[in-house]
């Protein structure tokens, strides 16, 4: 079993209200940070933690905290960004259902190290029970004092407010939040000036993920570098994967970074194999936005070692042969899954969501949509595979903020590991939408168990 | 193009609403209440079903703002409905990982069962459907949800639906 440091009481039942949360060390990190460390010593914690961002870019939080301009007589806001949007991703969904208190515990502690006497948690709109949750947490938190004035005595002050969102993908990217925080439409601004110095009504701001936050808390309590002592090289701690798809067991998984990819795939402890005895044809190991790799080059990398679920492995072999951690949203695609109507899926998605600001994201998106789906009804020419390559490279590193190469990696890659099953699609027009191409050269590297004779 | 109704019904807001729009206002800086206007056109929504544009010309009253400051924000965001819809309205989620456990078979499946189309209200005003993109429950799809509180419904089966759909038509007719 590996150690668990977010979803360590999960089980503990009536662990989301504020009692049973205290009795279980509960809100022990507020205590040692109000009253025996000072906001830098915080920050510094966090750095010699090595947590990384858990949202999807894996920016260190540590630094991005020390980034945080703190002029005289100006306001500091931390924002935590639950708009949990990601296809793929429900891991923030999850803890804060099941465990608020360790979301708000976190915010208080961090908004302490930051400065900050006023905190926003921004979660998405669709998510009215969980805004409802942490209401009625913050409440309870506010009740027993560890929130509104004078926090333990301490004279540090801090009101937490929920936001909801109104439904739009494009406010998980930090300025777009920030944007519709401010009540108007989430179009993500150019940066610079970033966040840090001009974020939240031009106020120095920090905007962190929910997993972020909380990760804060064991960091708080048992030290940045025990934290440390956890995972591989610079992915340190510990992650929530959300795993769905085609696994035999879907759910929230909080694996130690350093797991091996197999190991997080086959054994029962976390997904339990691929559903159905059907075999894996591909993984998209980070969120839709990652790039998708087939079967044979998510086990292992292109060297032929395994494949680690860590920032770095998961990257080994870079756009050519490897993928990225993103979010942790991992779908796993089994042997009847066809890739050319995925793609076109998560295409619709991206031009749904596309904000409009930048050309080659808002057309670029759309035209992709349409070509994938004359590929996957059966009404595609092969010069249109080289067409969606071309425009996935336009859009890629032209926009002002990662959607448009959020769009364009998953076309990419869907086209340099599969481009044979969009041809097929484009030779065999009648079948493209009856059958399905099915495994090929892709197949699960791992051999079939012998079968069991009695 | 996102096409606005007006069915010309005035549109009054009760002291209770404008007491909870006054509590969301005092979550921000003095001068900043323009960031109440996601939550309140949330509850707007909650109170009449859709958001009307009388609706949004009290709204951005309430809050001293330009009529377009609240136009384009109610358009911009998904979840805000510029027409009437059904009573319950089902939003199944139809992205990738959804569709990778059967959501587009659980769209025909009530596409048939209400009779009506994507967006389409029944002739009973009790339903209307859509899909809607990722709504982060992958592990547990397909899945759908009904506002104005946005109840989560899992591991959608043909027979779950239609269970679903009759206990809401029960709940309308008492």
């Amino acid at each position: 079993m590996g150690r668990k440091l977010l979803l360590t009481n999960i089980n503990v039942p009536g662990i989301n209200t504020f009692d049973v949360y205290r009795k279980n060390g509960g809100y022990a990190s507020v205590e040692k940070a109000l009253k025996k460390m000072t906001p830098d010593e915080i920050v510094e914690e966090v750095k010699k933690s090595g947590l990384r961002g858990r949202g999807g870019a894996g920016f260190p939080t540590g630094m991005k905290w020390s980034f945080l301009a703190k002029p005289e007589g100006v306001a500091r806001y931390l924002v935590c960004n639950a708009d949990e949007s990601e296809p793929g991703t429900f891991k923030d969904r999850y803890l804060m259902t099941y465990i608020p208190h360790l979301l708000i515990e976190g915010m208080i502690v961090s908004s302490f190290a930051l400065g900050a006497k006023v905190s926003y948690i921004y979660v998405r709109g669709e998510m009215m029970p969980q805004i409802r949750i942490l209401e009625k947490a913050i409440a309870e938190a506010k009740n027993a004092g560890f929130l509104g004035k004078n926090i333990l005595g301490t004279g540090y002050e801090l009101e937490l407010y929920v936001q909801p969102g109104g439904g739009a993908y494009i406010c998980g990217e930090e300025t777009a939040l920030l944007e519709s925080l401010e009540g108007k439409r989430g179009n993500p601004r150019i940066k610079p000036p970033f966040p840090a110095v001009a974020g939240l009504y031009g106020c120095p701001t920090v905007v962190n993920n929910v997993e972020s936050i909380a990760a804060v808390v064991p960091i708080i309590n048992e030290g940045g570098e025990e934290y440390a002592k956890i995972g591989v090289g610079r992915s340190t701690g510990t992650k929530l994967i959300s795993a769905g798809g085609n696994v035999k067991k879907p759910g929230v998984y909080e694996i130690e970074l350093g797991v091996s990819c197999e190991e997080f795939l086959y054994s029962d402890e976390y997904c339990g194999g691929i559903a159905n005895g059907k075999r894996l044809k591909a993984v998209v190991a980070g969120g839709s936005s990652v790039p998708i790799v087939p079967a044979n080059l998510f086990l292992k990398t292109i060297n032929n070692e395994p494949r680690l679920m860590t920032y770095e492995s998961l990257a080994d072999g870079g756009f050519v042969s490897g993928t990225m951690m993103g979010s942790g949203g991992f779908i796993a695609f089994d042997e009847d899954q066809c890739i050319v109507r995925n793609t076109w899926n998560f295409t619709r998605f991206y031009s749904h969501e596309s904000c409009g600001q930048c050309s080659p994201c808002r057309e670029g998106t759309g035209w992709m949509e349409k070509v994938l789906h004359r590929l996957e009804y059966g009404h595609g020419k092969m010069s249109d595979i080289d067409l969606l390559v071309d425009v996935a490279k336009k859009i890629e590193g032209n926009t002002i903020c990662p959607l448009g190469d959020a769009a364009a990696w998953p076309v990419a890659s869907a086209i340099r590991h599969f481009r044979d099953e969009f041809e097929w699609h484009v030779t065999n027009p009648s079948e493209a939408l009856t059958r399905n191409f099915g495994l090929a050269h892709y197949a699960d590297p791992l051999p079939k168990k012998e079968p069991v004779t009695s | 193009m996102l096409k606005v109704e007006d069915t010309g019904a005035p549109v009054e807001f009760s002291p209770a609403l404008i007491k909870q729009f006054d509590e969301i206002v005092s979550r921000y800086p003095k001068g900043k209440q323009k960031s109440a206007l996601l939550p309140i056109l949330h509850l707007v929504q909650a109170e009449f079903g859709w958001v009307s544009t009388p609706a949004m010309d009290k709204v951005a009253g309430y809050l001293a703002l330009e009529p377009i400051e609240v136009y384009e924000v109610a358009t911009f965001y998904t979840m805000y409905f510029m027409r009437p819809q059904g009573k319950f309205i089902l939003e199944v989620c139809r992205t990738g990982p959804c569709c990778l456990v059967g959501a587009e078979k659980i769209m025909d499946h009530i596409e048939e069962k209400l009779g009506v189309k994507e967006g389409e209200v029944t002739p009973d005003g009790l339903f209307s459907w859509r899909g809607v993109e990722c709504l982060a429950a992958c592990g547990y799809g397909p899945v759908l949800q009904i506002g104005p509180e946005y109840t989560f419904y899992e591991n959608l089966t043909n027979e779950s639906v239609d269970k679903l759909i009759d206990e809401l038509k029960k709940k309308a007719n008492n």
